[in-house]
């Protein structure tokens, strides 16, 4: 069982992390995309960024140099992130459950952090004692390790409740989206009993995470918390293959779309960058592009549009 | 029927629309139009274009598609269709947009946020034929099933659907119900877009198909770019029409002024929509008066295409979209001067200014800017003097999307009414949450059958709604009511749908531009600018 466990665990650890990459290098190497930005931008100037303004606002706005207070983008993505500030706002009925589901996911999470910090030392060297590092936090993790499995739980019964139960969900509810939240209901009441019957013994739950750090073939991790531990690394190696990595696309959907306001300056890398793109060869079958594969986007551009034949 | 709608249904055969809207299904209007009952009733559309055209989503229809002749002219159609799908997922066919659609494509949880900011869903009497994710879901299947190739377990995990003639003839009409205003994009907590998947929809179609409203593809671009403007006025055309402007701007305001053309080195290139030159000549006249008393060193341009500055493709076809950008952009380099300025049109400053920044390299990057803050620092300066007592009037703003929620020019305009209009007062909610004023992306030079009717009855009755509120105290007939809309579509819809719901009579509601509002308080013309006669 332990080594069935660890070999699950170093699996969907590292398919997780290969396709959260893999989705992370297909949306940065995508062309760079034409100016598609959405107001308010945080970044602006504090002045501006308060009714959503850009530097549009002001004539002879080229004299200007373009300035970017990231702290203001920073912190906005902190509410973002941390809050659900948009769906707190715009759609506030769906928001507790996606708030208690998200706000599990963090905690467990950071429980997981927490308790993979406190046993590092210990794993790497083993003559360090565990207890003696780790006997504040590895308790605390684990308290909020469960925390974070009840809530998510909790949160995930919600959201499919609602899939269930909303028409305007239910309508565009997959099958592979109430398996997803299925998913996580189980693997996660799997880790939550697995606690329970382990009890709170932090040791106890140290020594497992140190055991996965290090190998370690000796350690009990017993049958109720294995299969969860099981299940959460294959729902961790399924998660960047589904609509569920949006964590990764926020990050494009914001910075790259929402509030991508960069100018084209001359010289500039974007400008070779989009030189570059104009000398693609398009194959749009339009009659009006006179798109034939032969002429790249700037001969288009600079050409006149061939007549259609009247239809 | 009662159940609802589903990307399913959008591949059912026959000739019966997916829904059918009747008045009492719409999103009430306060008073005067409170009662669905007063309301106009929906002209159905007619025998001969029903047979002839593709009819078969909502008894509306918008881009007169021919039916197929035939199954195997279907088929052909479809083919068509799945290749130019093809291409709007690769780099070399689609640059321009390719990474936003995907991240639109792979990552909506379906949580519907969307949905409650769409004015086009809440005044559409909430139909799932109009939620924005319903051609979205649509597009998705289509890409997870013949763009990637998903089986079974793809099938599963996104959905499945059949992909047939009937589908993409619905899919056609569907990408036509969206003003491309992305409000749901702003509500998105994941940042999908899903105005922008009615806007890739429409590119498939123009640039793989060669389908697109005769208003914005044959009348419009294609127009433009052979005899310079989407109007048909060519370059002599429209000078004559300027001096005229200028002539009657001159003796209405007591002040002489002439239109500038072509001026070498000049500091601003202006650059109209040519429909406000046809439709609303005071605005490029007050323009003109404006410029001129300010000192500015300004000219217009008689090149190709560089005396309208409309450019829609930015709507529907990226090739028509560059060609026309390059041409305003060649029409300032050949003349040497510093700076593009447009005139009232949102969807040029969208086009302009921001989309087409990145395509712009070189030589061709010459600065671009809207006239609003132009106007907002010359009305500030103290180089004018005003009256605002003769904007004793109520007045409340229209914000352009493209203008506001799309490229962020919110105050200039607020600014110049606080100075110049005491009963200024906004619409809820304004600035960049606006809504559409429901003519955005073609909407409003669209007529064919009865889409007007959709128009004014689904995708602007929010903004009729908020434009009512906006003036709930003073709906009287004695009292004038100016709604201020800088931008020339915005305009358009309102002159349509005000006389559609008899507006101007009952309530004299009227609708203008901010280049008006200004000359009007000028204190050194003649009083009286603004006439209040409906046109």
């Amino acid at each position: 069982m332990t080594i069935a466990v660890y070999l699950a665990i170093y699996a969907g650890a590292a398919m997780f992390l290969a396709g959260c990459l893999r989705r992370i290098l297909i949306y940065a190497r995508a062309p760079l995309h034409l100016r598609w930005e959405l107001y308010p931008v945080p970044h602006e100037d504090p002045a501006r960024a308060e009714h959503g303004g850009s530097y549009f606002e002001s004539a002879g706005w080229w004299h200007k140099p373009q300035v970017f207070h990231r702290c203001r983008e920073w912190m906005a993505m902190f509410q973002e992130i941390a809050f659900l500030k948009s769906l707190r706002e715009f759609n506030p009925r769906l928001w507790i459950p996606s708030f208690l589901f998200h706000g599990g996911l963090y905690l467990w999470i950071a429980s997981l952090i927490l308790m993979m910090a406190a046993t590092l030392p210990g794993a790497l060297t083993p003559e360090l004692q565990i207890a003696r590092l780790s006997v504040a936090l590895l308790p605390a993790a684990a308290w909020a390790g469960f925390a974070g499995e009840i809530l998510v739980i909790a949160g995930a019964l919600l959201l499919l409740l609602r899939r269930m139960t909303d028409v305007s969900l239910k309508n565009y509810t997959k099958a592979g989206d109430i398996f997803n939240l299925l998913f996580f209901i189980v693997a996660f009441a799997f880790l939550a009993a697995g606690f329970v019957i382990h009890g709170s013994n932090a040791a106890s739950m140290g020594e497992i995470a140190r055991g996965i750090l290090r190998f370690d073939r000796g350690t009990d991790i017993g049958v109720v918390l294995g299969t969860g531990l099981m299940l959460t690394s294959a729902l961790a190696a399924w998660i960047p293959f589904t609509h569920m990595s949006h964590f990764i696309a926020k990050y494009f959907t914001w910075h790259s779309v929402r509030w991508d306001d960069r100018r084209m300056e001359r010289g500039s890398a974007m400008e070779s960058k989009v030189a570059g793109y104009m000398n693609y060869h398009p194959t749009w079958a339009a009659l009006h592009l006179a798109a034939n594969g032969e002429k790249s986007w700037a001969e288009i551009a600079a050409s006149a549009p061939a007549q259609e034949a009247k239809k | 029927m009662n159940r609802p709608t589903t990307p399913q249904d959008a591949s059912r055969r026959g000739r019966e629309a997916l829904i059918h809207l009747e008045n009492e299904d719409l999103m009430p209007l306060p008073e005067p139009l409170a009662s669905p009952a007063l309301d106009h009733s929906w002209p159905l559309l007619s025998d001969s274009c029903k047979a002839a055209y593709e009819c078969g989503l909502d008894n509306t229809c918008a881009v007169n598609i021919p039916q197929p002749k035939s199954r195997e002219e279907e088929e052909k159609l479809v083919a068509q269709f799945l290749s130019g799908l093809q291409k709007l997922f690769s780099r070399e066919n689609n640059w321009t947009f390719l990474q936003p659609l995907l991240l639109t494509m792979e990552h909506c949880t379906g949580c519907q946020t969307c949905a409650e900011a769409c004015h086009i869903f809440e005044a559409g009497g909430r139909k799932e034929l109009y939620r924005p994710t319903f051609r979205t879901e649509i597009l998705r299947r289509l890409y997870f099933k013949h763009v990637k190739h998903g089986g079974l377990l793809s099938a599963w995990q996104h959905g499945d659907l059949t992909l047939n003639w009937p589908l993409v003839a619905r899919l056609i009409e569907l990408a036509y119900r969206c003003n491309l205003c992305r409000r749901c994009a702003q509500a998105c907590p994941i940042g999908c877009d899903n105005g922008l998947v009615a806007r890739e929809l429409r590119k498939l179609f123009s640039q793989e198909m060669g389908i697109a409203p005769r208003e914005i593809h044959e009348n419009g671009s294609m127009l433009q770019l052979k005899t310079g403007s989407s109007t048909g006025m060519n370059a002599e055309v429209v000078k004559d029409n300027i001096a005229f402007i200028d002539e009657d701007i001159s003796e209405r305001t007591g002040i002489e002024f002439h239109t500038p053309w072509d001026v070498e080195g000049a500091d601003v290139l202006l650059i109209h929509n040519a429909g406000e030159i046809m439709a609303w000549p005071e605005n490029p006249g007050a323009f003109g008066l404006i410029l001129t008393l300010a000192g500015v060193n300004w000219t217009m341009s008689s090149e190709l295409a560089a005396y309208d500055s409309i450019n829609y493709g930015l709507w529907y076809d990226d090739a028509q979209f560059a060609r026309v950008a390059l041409k305003h952009v060649e029409a300032a380099r050949n003349l040497g001067v510093k700076r593009i300025v447009l005139g009232e049109c949102g969807h040029a400053h969208k086009a302009l200014c921001v989309v087409a920044d990145r395509m712009l390299t070189g030589e061709m990057n010459i600065p671009r800017e809207s006239s609003l803050p132009l106007l907002r620092d010359i009305v500030l300066s103290g180089k004018i003097k005003f009256d605002p007592s003769r904007n004793e009037f109520p007045v409340t703003l229209h914000d352009p999307c493209n203008m506001v929620r799309l490229m962020g020019v919110v105050e200039p305009q607020r600014e110049i009414l606080r100075e110049l209009c005491p009963q200024f007062r906004e619409m809820e909610p304004h600035g960049v949450n606006n809504y559409c004023c429901g003519g955005g992306s073609g909407f409003a030079i669209m007529g064919g059958n009865n889409f007007p009717d959709w128009r004014f009855h689904v995708s602007g009755r929010k903004k009729l709604e908020q434009i009512l509120n906006a003036f709930s105290d003073c709906l009287d007939a004695a009292i004038p009511k100016y709604v201020c809309a800088p931008c020339s579509n915005c305009k358009g819809q309102f002159r349509d749908m005000f006389a559609y719901y008899n507006l101007w009579k009952e309530n004299r509601l009227m609708y203008g531009g901010l280049a008006e509002l200004i000359v009007n308080a000028m204190a050194d013309v003649k009083p009286g600018f603004i006439e209040w006669e409906w046109h």
